[in-house]
């Protein structure tokens, strides 16, 4: 077992734990807090898979801008009259089982790729996924229309947001 | 050192937890939680493929960056809704909101 | 010329690989050296800095400031954190204990994260990643996290309602931070903080001569992110009763306070390697040691210039803190980042002399373009003092003629 590897038991340990903490506490500023701490797992995931900007912009959006946004709607919509009971559903069983389900299928199928297996390619020299990230995004033959498409989807994310919850006046 | 099998394994088992969270729960909230755990292991096995099959090319990480944006704004409009919702109805558990149901 | 800290590793590393230990773990071991080494010294320079902020303070405000306990003052920090220690450390009933524990953990733990990537000498950096700016944004962002379970763990509406305009604010002033540090980083053609730093290489070249209205902006938004006055509406004594942290006694108040100094010298580093040219000062290419003295002299230098903002300019109220943020800043950053942009790939081709020109006189027409649109927008919503004013008289309130609707 190389230092990797150990290293990355403890990480996915942690942010399974994590996230299995979170669909199962009874209090939700607890699970929003949980969320963070698996979030914070899967960014450094991806620092072991050498993606140090997905890492850092995960960070940043998610554990700094969502989970900040969970935690107030969380806050503003408590009904502290009423005692948080059961937090789980009446079928909770049901959903269980197909969770399960859903992980062995997923298992199974993966066990039939043959080059599941295979350790990771060593990355060239001079390699700057970040650059090629950014020219990428910009390149006409790139992927330039998924990124505009984007932004304007967070455009009206934006503004229909801020209707929705506007309130009445 | 790592196979690519553990990163997918992984990525499987976040999954099912974000499902199980998504079906059984009872609060909004706790269901967006889980549709988050959701998302962030497809970004795993997205990043994990670009890593292990494709590293000359870059579409893996594009296509992370894209999935992470869509999140976010899909994030922002459901809890402006539940806020919403929770000005009407007092209330954000799933089961209570059933103007709509026959 | 190998400075001395990178022969003390190596010669570190000699001695483990002596010991037969693997490569993987001398590298891990040694980076844990590292990470203590950093910490313990930038938590001693944290308590210098008590004793630099009430002497400063007094000085401002006419006074001598702290000078029985020691050479002038010099043992009052130790004074202060002795205080601190032996107080009763206080949990309020019905709080959350492990997020109430947290909170000042996480305080203090997204200051000292920042350190990892200041680089001290032209050799010596905790880790050059090449995607530093943006990971001094998302430790920023963390450390807004820390401030609402500090507000929520409390128990307490108040400190709830702190946190809610505390983070209301960090959020709000991240905006036009992260647009006007993509300055520098268009500059250099790098986000690597090491690359920024190299990059400012002859003492003109310095970028807040390049982009001196990006350095204000970084100035402002960074002081707003840290939460401290004119921006510390959040922790007002006088009106909120000290906002998110009021519940907070003993040591845990102790690393908020601490943090909030630390965080402040943090801002004075950064702003020194972003704008300042970091290490770089006289000799520094022959003894690369003397960098990390450059280093500390131009952060301490930002910092008295933060202090300075702090006890001269009273606080800002939320909505015009808000108003000045989002009406004010953001599009000035991004204005700027615009002109910027077009002016680096236009001037390209020039001499330098021409580009750096160009820079600059493009941030000071934008300065005085902005700063003339505020001037008008605020003549026009003041009142003059002899205008007639709106006065209650019955005519005014029961209108009598019958054309007037109603």
């Amino acid at each position: 077992m190389t230092v990797q590897q150990i290293l990355f038991l403890l990480v996915a340990a942690g942010t399974l734990g994590s996230a299995f903490m979170v669909v199962s506490v009874r209090n939700l500023v607890h699970a929003a807090l949980w969320l963070i701490a698996a979030l914070g797992g899967i960014a450094i995931l991806f620092v072991f898979l050498s993606a140090g900007f997905l890492a850092v912009a995960q960070v940043v959006i998610y554990i700094g801008a969502i989970s900040i946004l969970i935690i107030f709607t969380i806050m503003l919509t408590r009904n502290v009259a009423i005692d948080p009971g059961k937090q789980m559903n009446s079928s909770w069983v049901g959903a269980l089982i197909i969770a399960v389900a859903l992980f062995v299928l997923n298992v199974l199928i993966l066990s039939q790729w043959s080059e599941i297996n295979k350790t990771a390619p060593v990355l060239p020299a001079q390699y700057d996924a970040l650059r090629l990230l950014g020219l990428a995004l910009v390149n006409p033959n790139g992927y330039v229309l998924p990124f505009e498409l984007a932004s304007v989807l967070l455009l009206a994310a934006l503004i229909g947001a801020i209707l929705i919850a506007w309130g009445r006046r | 050192m790592v196979p690519l099998s553990w990163y997918m394994i992984f990525a499987a088992a976040l999954f099912s937890t974000g499902l199980f969270g998504v079906l059984a729960r009872k609060n909004a909230v706790a269901i967006l939680m889980g549709v988050e755990l959701m998302l962030n292991a497809v970004n795993i096995n997205l990043v994990a493929l670009w890593r292990y099959r494709t590293p000359e090319g870059i579409a893996g990480q594009v296509w992370a960056v894209i999935v992470i944006a869509v999140a976010a704004a899909e994030v922002a409009v459901g809890l402006a809704l539940f806020i919403s919702v929770y000005r009407r109805r007092k209330t954000v558990v799933a089961d209570e909101i059933d103007l709509m149901k026959w | 010329m190998v400075d001395p800290i990178n022969f003390i590793a190596q010669w570190l590393r000699n001695l483990m690989a002596g010991w037969r230990l693997s490569a993987g773990l001398i590298t891990v071991i040694l980076d844990v050296i590292g990470v203590l080494v950093l910490s313990v010294f930038v938590l001693l320079v944290a308590i210098f800095l008590v004793w630099v902020e009430r002497k400063v303070v007094a000085r401002f405000q006419d006074r001598l400031g702290p000078n029985r306990v020691g050479p002038y003052g010099l043992i009052q920090p130790f004074a202060d954190i002795l205080k601190l220690l032996i107080k009763e450390d206080l949990t309020p009933k019905g709080a959350d204990r492990l997020v109430y524990n947290l909170a000042p953990i996480i305080a203090l733990a997204t200051v000292l994260l920042l350190w990892a990537v200041i680089p001290l000498s032209p050799y010596v950096v905790g880790s050059s990643i090449n995607v530093a700016v943006l990971y001094i944004v998302a430790i920023g962002s963390i450390s807004t996290l820390g401030i609402i379970m500090a507000g929520w763990a409390s128990n307490n509406k108040y400190a709830l309602l702190g946190a809610f305009r505390t983070v209301a604010q960090m959020v709000s002033y991240e905006v036009p931070m992260v647009i006007v540090l993509l300055i520098p980083v268009l500059l250099s053609r790098s986000m690597g903080i090491q690359d920024i730093a190299k990059a400012q290489t002859p003492f003109w070249n310095w970028y807040i001569f390049l982009a001196p209205v990006a350095a204000a902006i970084f100035l402002i938004t960074s002081i707003a992110e840290i939460g401290r006055a004119p921006f510390d509406l959040t922790e007002a004594e006088s009106e909120i009763v000290a906002g998110f942290h009021i519940e907070y006694s003993g040591m845990k108040f102790g690393m908020f306070y601490a943090g909030e100094l630390l965080h402040a010298l943090t801002i004075g580093a950064l702003f020194s390697t972003l704008f300042l040219g970091g290490w770089r000062g006289p000799f520094v290419d022959q003894v690369p040691f003397l960098g990390i003295f450059y280093l500390f002299i131009k952060s301490f230098l930002i910092y008295y210039v933060i202090m300075w903002i702090k006890y001269s300019v009273p606080r800002i109220r939320i909505d015009h803190m808000l108003n000045f943020n989002w009406k004010f800043l953001t599009p000035i950053s991004i204005a700027l980042l615009i002109v910027t942009a077009v002016l680096d790939k236009v001037l390209q081709t020039s001499p330098h002399w021409v580009y750096w020109l160009g820079m600059l006189m493009a941030n000071i027409f934008i300065a005085l373009v902005s700063l003339s649109l505020v001037r008008r927008y605020g003549q026009s919503k003041r009142i003059a003092v002899g205008s007639p004013r709106p006065v209650a008289r019955p005519e005014n309130i029961y209108p009598q003629n019958s054309t007037s609707g109603d």
